[in-house]
């Protein structure tokens, strides 16, 4: 990490770039209009100080109309060139591309874990290859915080109960600051860790060494822990829907409405069942909240995620006929 | 010139009674309590600001622990904004002036009035207790889940605190408004009105629409932190967003509450030290007012990376965006009005200008914030910080400063040396901008606030902020030490020393306790200064200039 005295931060990120641009036209906004406001003041001052001699004759009439006009239409045109400018590009930084890399993150008091799709865990640091678009999804088990790393310019609020994502692609290889931007509590200071962005190659052996159990594995064993197949596996007396292929297909609910099952719906399904009943069953599905982390959450969708859709694709309404789950060769 | 004296008898010397000031109803004297209890707050609240300073000489955490440390930082923002900012120049200034200008005996409800710095006192006493009962760590935003459900502070007493001293403002609020619809002098017509009374008819608005909203934020947290309803927390299933939503709605209005008299002050002294009628009225009135409108619409800029609506982001974005026009409207106005005046640069001249530039500044930083892709980068850093101590005590504090100079001959009687005033309204604008632009570099480089510790990187800067704030603590002395002189050994101002337009400068200095001997008749707009004879070398002079 470059830790010499600078007055303006290191560029990493595609975004980096075009950020500093838009700072860069603000900048000269505002020096000018100070400038131009210090300057008239000044200059006033000295040329219409007490007892000097001056021409003090008033002017009337509609000059002071079109001054005041002027002057209100130059600042409206401006703050619109940076309204649109400062909305254009906060609009692409919220559209993740296609092809991420998607990591997930927890934040809790004052730590950030960092979950790999592959199972690697790390603490406190975050590796990423060079030129590749990353996006993270991150849950806060207690308090707000917010993932900030300065040289790529991003800053997202990691929040309790609730997902929420950034991605970023790094431009140059290195280790950046990571800091926690929303304050969390005592060591809210401390809550602080790097980003290490690698070449390619040297990411992929970092990410094959010592790996643990992946999250899917980790998943399924929460899922049989819990036992969520007594019911959901259960083709005599289908009480539940079946969870084959669940991710990211359409769902109708009790009332009507459809909804896809994304990552923060099969969230809450978990933690408050009954809030989005699925259409044709009953809301008789235990809570899992407080028997389950938030890490536990992202082993079992992880999991959820890896159930492939049975053969003979399901109607998207109504109770779907069962399907015997043929979950258990789809392990990794 | 013959020498000024003290009028026989005034508001100050009607009754020495210790009963006459706890129990009065002059807007004058309540006006008096309200100075020298906020001046108390503002000297515990620089106070803790001077430590923390301290503590960021070094990156390491080494003269405060943590705990202490975000303690400190609380306390300053809590104390600096409920308990100074918010009713300073209101509660000081307008309690005093707005019935002398629009030349009224009292405020429509004197009572109230009194009722008013009960409560804030009661909220003070109860803040003050939060602080020696152990403090406060939750910053003066009370984020939830942390406030209500993680902090081990003394919140409730804080929240209580705040919450009590908010009926103050209500009240102070209330009675602007009705003072200023029913108790206006013959003749004394709305356009006939000082800006002064305009700036703080559009504050007492906010006042009154948005203080309920801060006092039902505060209460829910109450609730859910004493109770366990759960609002904000997902444990309890709330939503730590709403409350976001609720606190913004109040304080981001709170800032307009803190800068519009501000400006109101500015509009009285630049007219006056530049013996000139002020420069686009009606655009200075109007503006106040299309501030106040918009400042409860553009909550949402607090909460752009906050995981709101990227949608809701650029509607924040974009009404945020309109607050430059009305604050550009003002600035080019005063300075239009320095154009063909005859200046002079006495202290609160000083002061006016050092607000005029700190205040541009600010706004134009502020353009940053309210940019959406540039406040990613800088939300939550040291560049907001910086920001809002700009407008806050670069605007707000310069102001009332100014305001304090410009009208203590009206207030005591007395002259304080020039001078010195002189050398305050340097030294704090020199200091100011020591301490806060260095960090609007820190905050673009990534430099988080709130924090104890900070990497090496950031030190140089950190310690240009603290040589900057001792200087700036100093600046704030000087003058604490030469008006308390003034009481005694000042000289006798006479009714008007600046040569001042305005009725609250047609009576005696101090004035007596009805205000005028008789009630005056307004027979001509506010700021007409005779016209400035062409090509001339004459001003009207100024009197203290001649002394």
């Amino acid at each position: 990490m470059d830790t010499s005295f600078r007055l303006f931060p290191e560029q990493a990120s595609t975004a980096a770039e075009q950020v500093d641009r838009l700072y860069v036209f603000l900048l000269g906004v505002a020096s000018f209009f100070t400038l131009l406001i210090f300057l008239l003041i000044v200059y006033f001052v000295i040329k219409y100080r007490h007892g000097a001699r001056a021409d003090r004759s008033q002017v009337s009439g509609n000059r002071y109309w079109i001054l005041e006009i002027t002057w209100s239409l130059i600042p409206l045109g401006l703050t619109m060139i940076m309204f649109g400018w400062g909305a254009d590009l906060f609009f692409k930084v919220h559209q993740p591309p296609p092809d991420c890399i998607e990591i997930n993150v927890l934040a809790k008091q004052w730590m950030w874990k960092i979950q790999h799709a592959d199972g690697k865990q790390e603490i406190n640091s975050l590796h990423i290859p060079v030129g590749k678009p990353v996006k993270l999804r991150m849950i806060s088990q207690d308090v707000i915080h917010s993932f900030f790393v300065p040289s790529f310019r991003v800053k997202q609020d990691v929040l309790p109960g609730r997902y929420t994502t950034i991605w970023f692609q790094p431009t140059k290889t290195g280790r950046y600051h990571l800091f926690c931007a929303e304050y969390c509590g005592t060591s809210h200071s401390r809550m602080t860790g790097e980003i290490v962005v690698q070449q390619p190659a040297e990411y992929a052996q970092w990410l094959r060494g010592a790996s643990s159990e992946s999250p899917e594995a980790a998943g399924e064993s929460l899922y049989d822990q819990f036992r969520c197949g007594t019911c959901h596996n259960n083709p005599t007396n289908p009480r539940c829907p079946p969870l084959d292929g669940i991710f990211g297909r359409m769902v109708r609910l009790e009332d009507g409405s459809t909804l896809q099952a994304d990552e923060a719906y099969l969230r809450e399904s978990i933690l408050d069942p009954t809030a989005q009943v699925v259409a044709g069953y009953k809301p008789v599905m235990p809570t899992y909240k407080g028997q389950i982390g938030e890490e536990e959450v992202f082993q079992l969708i992880a999991y959820l995620k890896s159930l492939q859709p049975p053969q003979q694709r399901t109607p998207k309404s109504g109770p779907p006929p069962f399907e015997t789950p043929n979950d258990t060769d789809q392990q990794p | 010139m013959s020498v000024a004296e003290l009028p026989r008898r005034h508001y100050l010397n009607a009754n020495y009674n210790i009963w006459s000031w706890l129990l009065t109803t002059d807007h004058k004297r309540i006006a008096i309590l309200y100075m020298i209890s906020l001046t108390l707050f503002f000297f515990v609240g620089g106070a803790a600001a001077i430590l923390f300073r301290l503590e960021l000489m070094t990156p390491q955490g080494d003269l405060l622990i943590s705990e202490t440390y975000n303690r400190l930082f609380t306390l300053h923002g809590v104390v600096m904004v409920f308990f100074f900012l918010i009713p300073s120049i209101p509660a000081v200034l307008g309690n005093f002036l707005v019935p002398m200008m629009i030349g009224a005996r009292d405020m429509a409800f004197p009572r109230l009035n009194l009722l008013s710095w009960y409560l804030f006192m009661a909220g003070g006493i109860l803040a003050i207790a939060a602080i020696v009962g152990g403090g406060v760590d939750t910053g003066w935003t009370f984020y939830t889940p942390y406030s209500t459900t993680y902090a081990n502070s003394q919140v409730m007493a804080m929240a209580m605190g705040i919450f009590v001293a908010g009926f103050s403002s209500i009240l102070t609020g209330m009675n602007f408004i009705v003072t200023t619809h029913t108790m206006r002098a013959p003749g004394m017509t709305w356009f006939r009105l000082p800006l002064f009374v305009w700036s703080h008819y559009a504050t007492a608005v906010i006042m009154v629409l948005g203080t309920p909203v801060l006092a039902i934020s505060l209460a829910l947290i109450a609730l859910e932190r004493g109770l366990g309803v759960g609002i904000f927390d997902p444990k309890l299933g709330g939503d730590p967003l709403l409350f976001q939503h609720l606190f913004w709605f109040y304080s981001h209005p709170a800032v307009y509450i803190m800068v519009l008299p501000s400006m109101a002050v500015v509009s009285e002294i630049v007219p006056c030290f530049a013996r000139k009628r002020i420069f686009g009225y009606s655009f200075i009135a109007f503006s106040s007012v299309a501030i106040a409108v918009l400042s409860f619409l553009v909550w949402g800029h607090h909460m752009f990376v906050s995981g709101q609506s990227v949608f809701a982001g650029m509607v924040f974005s974009f009404l945020s965006m309109l607050v430059a026009i009305p604050s550009a409207v003002k600035v080019f106005n005063w300075t239009a009005t320095l154009h063909k005046g005859s200046i002079s640069l006495e202290t609160p001249m000083l002061y006016a200008l050092g607000f005029i530039g700190l205040f541009t500044l600010g706004g134009l930083t502020g353009l940053f914030l309210a940019t959406l892709a540039v406040d990613l980068h800088v939300h939550d850093t040291y560049f907001i910080v910086a920001h809002f101590h700009y407008i806050m005590v670069g605007g707000a504090v310069m102001g009332y400063l100014g305001g304090v100079h410009y009208w203590w001959p009206k207030m005591t009687g007395r002259l304080y040396p020039e001078w010195w005033g002189r050398v305050s309204a340097v030294v704090v604008f020199v200091g100011f901008n020591l301490t806060f632009f260095p960090q609007f570099v820190l905050g673009y480089l990534g430099m988080p606030r709130r924090y104890h510790v900070y990497p090496d990187e950031f030190q140089v800067l950190n310690v240009m902020s603290s040589a900057g704030a001792s200087i700036l603590g100093l600046g704030y002395l000087i003058p604490l030490v030469y008006l308390l002189w003034s009481l005694k050994y000042g000289k006798a101002a006479g009714p008007n020393p600046w040569n001042a337009k305005g009725v609250e400068w047609q009576t005696p200095s101090p004035p007596p306790t009805l205000n005028f001997d008789e009630t005056p008749v307004v027979t001509e707009e506010a700021y007409a200064y005779p016209p400035l004879d062409e090509s001339s070398a004459e001003g009207e002079p100024l009197e203290p200039v001649a002394n």
